[in-house]
């Protein structure tokens, strides 16, 4: 029961005379890992941006959960279980690992015009928020104010945030940029775990952590699509060699 | 949550315990303050002026609320001295003398100007927003200088204080002292409540990050609003009860000065601790009041010429004086008591 999720139609973004994204169409199945692929400046970011609602598309069309959002707000697509992380870690670093978790789980969960009542005391927000913690493995540094963790635990922290918002689809953009070898393998451990449970889009430029997976890889250049085919045909596609992969193996 | 969580909590809570002191060690020193005035022998003057201070004690902290909590640089807050001023000065020529109704109306009043003009300010950002506020403010100044029949640029002498429930109780020194403390106290518990709350987490994880706030699905505009709204009725009932203390209403009570000054309480205090606004406005009167006679008294080795000079102009000394201590004391005074206890 192949289902498509995500439906991208068409999607164009100018800048000027410059496509950043240039006619882009995509669908990702329910429960799939998707992965885009693509070297520098191929548009990923802006594509997982349209995607979000953090920019506008000039053309074309986004169809999620069969509806159709292309010119929905940011927070409506949050609600309707569309979750990112962002490459550039984005946190509130004077909250705790906890409180940045719980807020994602307030968002979803009744009002937020309560004026009273501590809301750091609210059960019903602590533990969803705890068990996003433990799926990434921050448990035990779930008192530790946000700004002060590792570089990779932001990078898990970001992952639980995600995660807490119940999302249908999550969109990851660059969740190993900048962590070590030790902190990426424990990215990809919670990846795999996830891995069927919700259906993810990845944005990764560690082939390694691509490979080993995704179910589908689409391959970004120059913001077109060139081919979204299983990583074993991605990797023997000529055209996909020729335009990324050949840059790689060369170094 | 996990055990471990737990342990960590626990010596977080011992900082929280102690700042908790600060906000008793105020409230009992405005409590025990009427005593100390009557025996003071100059009862009236100093009871007055601490009615002031807990007034804009009340406006720092409000503004505190979205100042400190939210980042809205608001630089038209006294704006909403004036409407609550106006409101209880225009009722009263009207006839209508009861705080009761006035307060109330106030209120109202204040509620709608927040609503509307931060509704438009709100959409503006960093600088805009302290420019559109600032406007916002100077509008208003400049309509209540023209309202002729309520004395226009000259102000309007009130010819009694209100009205309780019908009794003129508010007319003894004694007993308005304790209706501004109350209000005051009210008005922190009212903050604390709120910044704790579910909207108030929301509106400080704005301050640290809107973008993240809206990729996990709010609408940092809707809260902005709504403290904005709540910020501008505290500082309409202090407007109230200034417009009160005075007997007299005036447009400058609502000066682009008159704004600045209650910035510069908010961050003479410390930003974002609530009663910080009300150490801040304490001591910023409190300087204004007798730093002339401090000055005086200090310079005691100069001749009298120079000694009266200093003293006439004892603002050359008041404005570097807040400036070093905004510059040298990171956190306000608040943040000096902070780290005095760590020391």
């Amino acid at each position: 029961m192949a289902e498509t999720l995500l439906d991208i139609r068409h999607l164009r973004k100018n800048y000027g005379a410059l496509a950043v994204t240039d006619d882009v169409s995509l669908a990702v199945e329910r429960g799939e890992l998707h992965a885009i692929i693509g070297p520098n400046g191929a548009g990923k970011t802006t594509l997982i941006h349209q995607v979000s609602g953090m920019l506008g598309s000039n053309s074309g069309q986004i169809l999620f959960n069969g509806e159709d959002i292309t010119h929905w707000p940011m927070h409506e697509r949050v609600r309707q279980g569309l979750a990112r992380s962002f490459q550039i870690t984005s946190i509130l670093p004077g909250f705790s690992a906890l409180e940045n978790v719980a807020l994602a789980v307030q968002a979803r969960s009744g009002s937020s015009f309560r004026f009273f009542g501590n809301a750091a005391h609210e059960r019903d927000l602590n533990e969803p928020a705890m068990e996003c913690l433990n799926i990434v493995g921050l448990g035990p540094r779930a008192q530790v104010p946000a700004g002060l963790l590792s570089h990779g635990e932001k990078r898990q922290l970001e992952l639980a945030i995600a995660l807490a918002t119940k999302p249908k689809l999550l969109l990851l953009d660059e969740p190993l940029a900048g962590t070590g070898h030790d902190d990426s393998q424990r990215v990809v451990e919670t990846l795999r775990r996830l891995k069927g449970q919700t259906t993810i889009v990845l944005i990764e430029h560690d082939m390694d952590a691509v490979f080993t997976l995704a179910d589908r890889v689409s391959v970004l250049v120059y913001g077109r699509v060139i081919a979204t085919d299983t990583p074993e045909r991605i990797r023997s596609n000529a055209e996909v060699r020729a335009a990324y992969l050949g840059e790689e193996e060369v170094v | 949550m996990t055990e471990l969580a737990e342990k960590q909590s626990a010596p977080a809570a011992l900082p929280f315990l102690r700042f908790e002191l600060a906000p008793i060690l105020i409230f009992a020193a405005f409590a025990a303050a009427p005593a100390f005035a009557s025996a003071s022998g100059a009862e009236g003057y100093v009871l007055s002026l601490l009615t002031r201070v807990m007034i804009f004690g009340l406006a720092a902290m409000s503004l505190d609320l979205i100042l400190g909590y939210g980042a809205l640089v608001s630089f038209g807050h006294a704006a909403f001295f004036g409407i609550g001023a106006y409101g209880v000065g225009i009722l009263a020529s009207h006839g209508i003398e009861d705080a009761l109704i006035q307060v109330p109306v106030a209120l109202a009043a204040s509620a709608l100007f927040a609503l509307v003009t931060g509704a438009i300010s709100l959409r503006t950002k960093g600088v805009y927003f302290i420019m559109i506020t600032l406007a916002f403010g100077q509008m208003l100044f400049f309509l209540a200088t023209s309202l002729a029949p309520y004395g226009g640029d000259d102000g309007m002498t009130l010819a009694t204080r209100s009205l309780l429930g019908g009794s003129g109780i508010l007319e003894n020194d004694f007993a308005f002292y304790w209706a501004t403390l109350i209000c005051l106290l009210a008005a922190y518990a009212l903050s604390r409540a709120i910044v704790a709350s579910r909207f108030g987490r929301v509106l400080r994880g704005t301050r640290e990050n809107a973008t993240r706030m809206e990729a996990i699905g709010f609408q940092p505009f809707r809260y902005q609003l709504a403290a904005y709204v709540i910020s501008g009725m505290m500082a309409g009932l202090a407007g109230c009860l200034l417009a009160n203390q005075a007997e007299f209403i005036s447009p400058a009570f609502m000066t682009w000065q008159r704004s600045g000054e209650l910035i510069f309480m908010v961050v003479l205090g410390g930003l974002g601790s609530l009663h910080g606004a009300i150490i801040g406005a304490a001591a910023f009167l409190l300087l204004e009041e007798f730093l002339p006679e401090i000055l005086h008294a200090g310079s005691f080795f100069l001749n009298d010429d120079i000694r009266w000079r200093l003293t006439e102009n004892w603002q050359m000394v008041f404005g570097p004086l807040l400036i070093l201590i905004v510059l040298f004391v990171r956190g306000g005074i608040m943040g000096l008591l902070r780290r005095g206890h760590h020391g």
